[in-house]
């Protein structure tokens, strides 16, 4: 151990004992971030009216509650159908915009990259209102349609990065060559280029999907009626007290992300061994 | 197109002419790909915004009038919020220095395998919905919350601390939730290093801190400012971890227009509310695009 706290920690010399309060520091940040988060789980498996921890009692009572209600059911249909529409949506276009900017040299797609990411950077209850007032006039207000391509709009610039990044580092010679055999330019990009970036796709779609399944100011506003969001049932609950039965669907969602990042994790395991 | 070097013979200018041009049609027919994804931007993006620009300019009695902004100077309460916006930022991307900062260099340090590892415990969080984890510092922090409970139950503190529902629980929801978008950029910067210009300050005599400060922190800034200016803006317009941790004491400008909407159905006031908020939001990527190249602000791309 002495030993080990001597002993080189990097290039410049610095031991492993001068650097332990970093490893003590960073080793507490991680903890801090993926506790707290954590912590809902077994909170949801109490039979308490309150949240105690840990629980004196368990039981599924709160899971039983989400799953009979109508209302949460509807909502989380809503929400899956809105998410699974916004991934169908957005990652095609944005895989397709970041494939044009990328293979254009049109002098201003800069500007054309950058109003890509705005919806990024603008503040989400700005994109709302004015949701909101063009679907009153398009007539897509509380619908679907409007949901989805919202939520498309807040997912495209996370496709067009993470794709836009992948092409970077692809070998564009490969298509020209395929091309140049005869390929026409979207066989081309169909049988060569995108199974090379076949996991900057999948990261896309993934990131697209849980976009829209976590989004909740948008929803807030265009979402209503017969279609509210399971979000947006959430914000209104916690706003009002604190219902046990959030903390099971909390539970169900933090066990679909973390499903999500299996798939994510898989479909890198893919990428390296081919 | 691409067998220009086959064209050989007297009309040689002749080819090169078509070719440019032919080259040019594929350019924008390449650029042509992406107008799906700028037709959605325009749409439900600029547009509106544009609409919302307009009312803020129209008064209560429906023609042009500037009483919208002028509500904003008049009224003191109006200051406050964006004092509280601006300040409520500037702490959460202080901290989020702070304490992402560190945990990015320990990563960075680590062989990539480990370093992955690690890596889960940003990410995790940041795929997580933001609800649910704003729910959780709720749990946390109330007043019969775990922190409490057990804070008095070691005898720390005697009454229950007040940690939610002011700015205690704003800041500590809104840190945890902004830091991954400090550490994934951060933390590509520092990986990009390479390790042979701090073996070369050692080898020259460096301490292991003045390399530090003098060739790693330098290099790894473009990736810290980048993430800190992306924490910064993602905190000017944020709406929903405030609005349930703050409990209506801690008022930012997105919660402002919002409740300018639903309790008082004005549009106007909401509209010149957050025409400032978006002017404010540029002017600041604009100040710092002169420091950071904005592409990098998204340099965790996971």
């Amino acid at each position: 151990m002495i030993g080990w706290l001597r002993s080189p920690a990097s290039e410049t010399q610095v031991t492993h004992g001068q650097r332990l309060w970093l490893y003590v520091t960073s080793g507490i940040t991680m903890i801090l971030l993926v506790l707290p988060t954590l912590i809902v789980i077994p909170m949801s498996f109490s039979d308490s009216q309150y949240l105690e921890f840990p629980p004196e009692t368990w039981s599924l009572r709160w899971y039983k509650s989400y799953f009979a209600s109508d209302e949460w059911m509807r909502a989380t249909a809503t929400s899956l159908k809105a998410a699974t529409l916004t991934m169908l949506v957005a990652t095609p276009i944005g895989v397709l915009a970041a494939y044009g900017l990328h293979a254009s040299k049109v002098p201003f797609i800069r500007i054309a990259f950058v109003l890509l990411i705005t919806p990024m950077m603008v503040p989400l209850v700005l994109i709302a209102i004015g949701a909101f007032y063009v679907y009153v006039r398009l007539q897509i207000l509380y619908t679907m349609t409007g949901l989805v391509l919202a939520h498309s709009l807040l997912a495209i610039p996370l496709v067009v990065i993470v794709t836009g990044s992948a092409l970077k580092t692809y070998d564009m010679n490969l298509e020209n060559a395929a091309r140049s055999l005869g390929a026409p330019r979207w066989k081309a990009f169909m049988t060569i280029t995108l199974p090379q970036i076949r996991f900057a796709v999948v990261i896309s779609a993934l990131l697209a999907f849980l976009t829209s399944f976590d989004e909740v100011v948008i929803a807030m506003f265009i979402s209503g009626g017969d279609n509210p969001t399971l979000t947006r049932n959430m914000f209104n609950a916690l706003r009002d007290q604190i219902d046990p039965t959030i903390a099971s669907i909390s539970t169900l969602m933090i066990g679909l992300t973390t499903l999500l990042m299996v798939i994510a994790v898989l479909a890198g395991r893919n990428k390296q061994g081919t | 197109m691409a067998v220009t070097q086959m064209n050989t013979g007297p009309d040689i200018d002749a080819n090169a002419g078509g070719l440019r041009t032919d080259e040019q049609r594929e350019r924008w027919r390449l650029f042509g790909l992406s107008s799906p994804a700028l037709l959605i931007v325009m749409v439900i993006l600029v547009i509106p915004t544009g609409w919302l620009f307009y009312i803020s300019f129209v008064g209560a009695n429906g023609s042009f009038s500037m009483e919208n902004y002028a509500r904003m100077l008049e009224r003191k309460s109006y200051a406050r919020i964006f004092q509280t916006t601006f300040q409520v930022s500037l702490i959460t991307t202080g901290l989020c220095i702070l304490i992402g900062y560190p945990l990015a260099y320990f990563m960075s340090q680590l062989p990539v395998k480990w370093a992955n590892l690690c890596l889960v415990t940003v990410l995790l969080p940041f795929w997580t919905s933001l609800l649910v984890r704003t729910y959780a510092w709720l749990v946390l922090l109330q007043r019969q919350g775990l922190i409490n409970e057990w804070g008095m139950g070691m005898g720390l503190w005697e009454e229950p601390l007040k940690l939610v529902h002011n700015m205690n629980g704003t800041l500590i929801g809104m840190v945890h939730i902004m830091l991954p978008f400090l550490i994934l950029p951060t933390y590509g910067a520092m990986r990009a290093i390479d390790r042979d210009y701090l073996k070369a300050a050692a080898n020259l005599g460096a301490s292991p801190a003045r390399a530090f400060w003098t060739v790693f922190l330098p290099l790894s800034t473009p990736g810290l400012f980048a993430g800190a200016l992306m924490v910064f803006i993602l905190c000017l317009g944020f709406f929903v971890t405030p609005a349930i941790l703050g409990g209506g004491t801690v008022i930012l400008v997105s919660m402002q227009i919002v409740s300018n909407i639903e309790l008082f159905v004005n549009w106007g006031a909401a509209s010149a509310l957050g025409v400032v908020l978006l002017v404010l939001t540029l002017m600041v990527l604009w100040v710092a695009s002169r420091f950071v190249r904005l592409e990098q602000m998204t340099g965790g791309g996971h």
